[in-house]
């Protein structure tokens, strides 16, 4: 019980029954999808991004497990306002926290994201976790395909 | 098709005796997260008796020498060892010869064989291979391959909401074109039990061959190639309790003999010259390259090992583990059961609401209990009932009605985790 404990955090629970930003956005300006083969597990993100480069508005709709809806819910609270460069930095950190060689220390400038932390004990899930930010950058680089996390 | 198992002893069939044959598998008696190993996912690959684990050992502790080649003793052992393996799964299967038993490295690549040898020099644009809309990817993907080198066409017959064949739609769908029909005995996915003896009558009524897929078939069901009166059979070593990476492609004789070799290479020729090279009778003609020796001696160890088990007795063991599971599973609140086919092996594919199949099959992991949870790779048939996933709950010889209770219990506490 106490390495599910560790995996779904309320936080994660509680962003599961009520993503944020959940919804489509018909006047985006960049929009990607994410793929997870393994599982078919599936989502859209939305983007606008202003000329200064700024993250403006971020929405996602999808299917996905607990960690996969609940990682894309904080991850559009998390980008809000925030630059390209920012944001792809702190997918970094999130990517190192979840996958990494090393754990990473829990507070490293991550937030709310840090109660994922528990998903490096459960490697099938580090995709699921990863998807969202992956179709993020996707839809940040312009790119319109499908990308398979 | 009912299975035709065989009753051993008198007419009192003896109770199955579950306990023995767990402690033929040494695995299941491991913890896992500190709670006994609940091994459910036998659809995906089944555990091995120690007779297997000890063949494959036997064979590289003493016996191991390449094989139809050597003129020295070891390997006219290995030789022996591996024909010998050839031979029994010829009779495992009902074939009329051993020729007609060719080694492979699983299912797939059995499919893609018959794809690309016996299918692709026949088929025209236009042309037409039938399959169902409950396959698994391994059975749709070699044709849509071989279709798409040819310009022919693959269609699914449909299947109706409790995830049965529609019969009438599938003997409509055959026709003119119809070059060949595949089809699964089991689905993977659900568990449901095509009639395979009567879709293959209704295809060769028509002068159109049939494969049987018969992956997740062979450790619930005899499997009698001449009782289905098919024309391919495909089965895979490990899922009926032999090794992985070895399978067979039962083909008959006739067909085998006017198909192509599928690859060359050494083992499958008669003489090679720079200018060409003629080709090794059956089966060696479709196995280029040493194949996997040790794998096929283990198979042989798998189907002696099931041979010796009283199938009727089996069949009903799973029987009740499957009636039981339905019973319980479907009792969980918020579960719905997902293929409700009156014939069925012992496979429980379920969704709970609201909780996604990954965390419900994460829950279960805490608790030791190994489930599938997915797509089944058969994302046609996730499409056509309606849920992107499902979790499957798969038995075999070694489940135990303490299993299916365990699972329950760790089922009615998934609401609780997941904050629901």
């Amino acid at each position: 019980m106490s390495d599910l404990g560790e995996l779904y955090q309320s936080v994660i629970l509680d962003h599961n029954r009520a993503p944020r930003n959940c919804r489509r956005m018909d006047d985006a300006d960049r929009q990607a999808e994410g793929y997870n083969p393994l599982c078919g597990d599936r989502l859209s993100v939305w983007l606008k991004v202003g000329e200064d480069g700024v993250i403006t508005d971020v929405s996602f709709v999808g299917i996905g497990c607990a960690i996969s809806q609940a990682s894309a819910s904080l991850m559009t609270l998390s980008v809000k306002g925030k630059t390209r460069a920012e944001a792809l930095r702190l997918f970094g950190r999130f990517h190192d926290m979840v996958a990494g060689d090393q754990p990473t220390e829990p507070a490293a400038g991550l937030g709310k994201l840090a109660v994922f932390s528990g998903v490096r004990e459960f490697p099938s899930r580090v995709k699921c976790a990863s998807l969202a930010w992956h179709a993020l950058r996707s839809a940040l680089a312009g790119e319109t395909a499908t990308t398979s996390s | 098709m009912p299975a035709t198992q065989v009753r051993r002893g008198t007419a009192l069939t003896p109770r199955y005796d579950v306990a023995a044959v767990r402690r033929d598998f040494p695995i299941l008696s491991q913890q896992v997260r500190g709670k006994p190993l609940v091994y459910l996912d036998s659809a995906a690959t089944s555990q091995k008796p120690q007779a297997v684990i000890d063949a494959v050992s036997r064979f590289y502790s003493a016996g191991n020498a390449n094989i139809h080649r050597g003129v020295y003793q070891l390997s006219e052992t290995a030789t022996a060892a591996y024909e010998g393996a050839r031979a029994r799964i010829a009779g495992f299967l009902n074939a009329g010869s051993p020729r007609e038993v060719i080694f492979t490295r699983g299912t797939t690549e059995a499919i893609n064989l018959v794809a690309q040898s016996y299918l692709r020099p026949r088929l025209q644009p236009g042309d037409e291979i039938l399959i169902t809309a409950m396959e698994h990817h391994s059975n749709i993907v070699p044709w849509q391959l071989v279709a798409a080198q040819t310009g022919a066409v693959v269609r699914a017959a449909p299947i109706t909401d409790a995830g049965e064949l529609d019969l009438d739609a599938f003997d409509r769908m055959l026709g003119e074109r119809t070059r060949l029909v595949s089809v699964a005995h089991i689905s993977n996915a659900l568990g449901t039990v095509h009639p395979v003896a009567r879709i293959a009558a209704l295809a060769h009524a028509r002068g159109i061959p049939v494969l049987v897929d018969g992956a997740q078939s062979v450790a619930h069901l005899a499997a009698d190639v001449r009782a289905f009166d098919c024309d391919f059979f495909a089965c895979s070593g490990h899922k009926m309790f032999g090794p992985t990476g070895v399978g067979v492609l039962y083909g008959r004789e006739a067909l085998l003999e006017a198909m192509p070799p599928w690859q060359g290479g050494g083992d499958m020729i008669a003489s090679v010259t720079l200018e060409g090279s003629t080709w090794a009778e059956l089966p060696a003609k479709f196995e280029a390259g040493t194949p996997d020796i040790a794998g096929v001696v283990g198979l042989g160890a798998a189907v002696d090992y099931l041979s010796a088990l009283d199938r009727g007795a089996l069949a009903a063991h799973e029987a009740e583990l499957l009636a039981v599971a339905t019973d319980r599973i479907g009792a969980v609140p918020d579960v719905r059961l997902i293929g409700t086919a009156p014939r069925k092996a012992s496979v429980v594919s379920f969704v709970m609401d609201g909780v996604h199949p990954h965390d419900v099959a994460t829950v279960l992991d805490a608790d030791g209990i190994c489930v599938r949870a997915g797509h089944h790779c058969a994302q046609p048939l996730m499409r056509r009932l309606g849920v992107p996933a499902t979790v499957r709950a798969s038995f075999a010889l070694y489940s135990t009605l303490d299993e299916v209770d365990a699972l329950v219990a760790s089922l009615a506490r998934v609401r609780t985790v997941m904050g629901r």
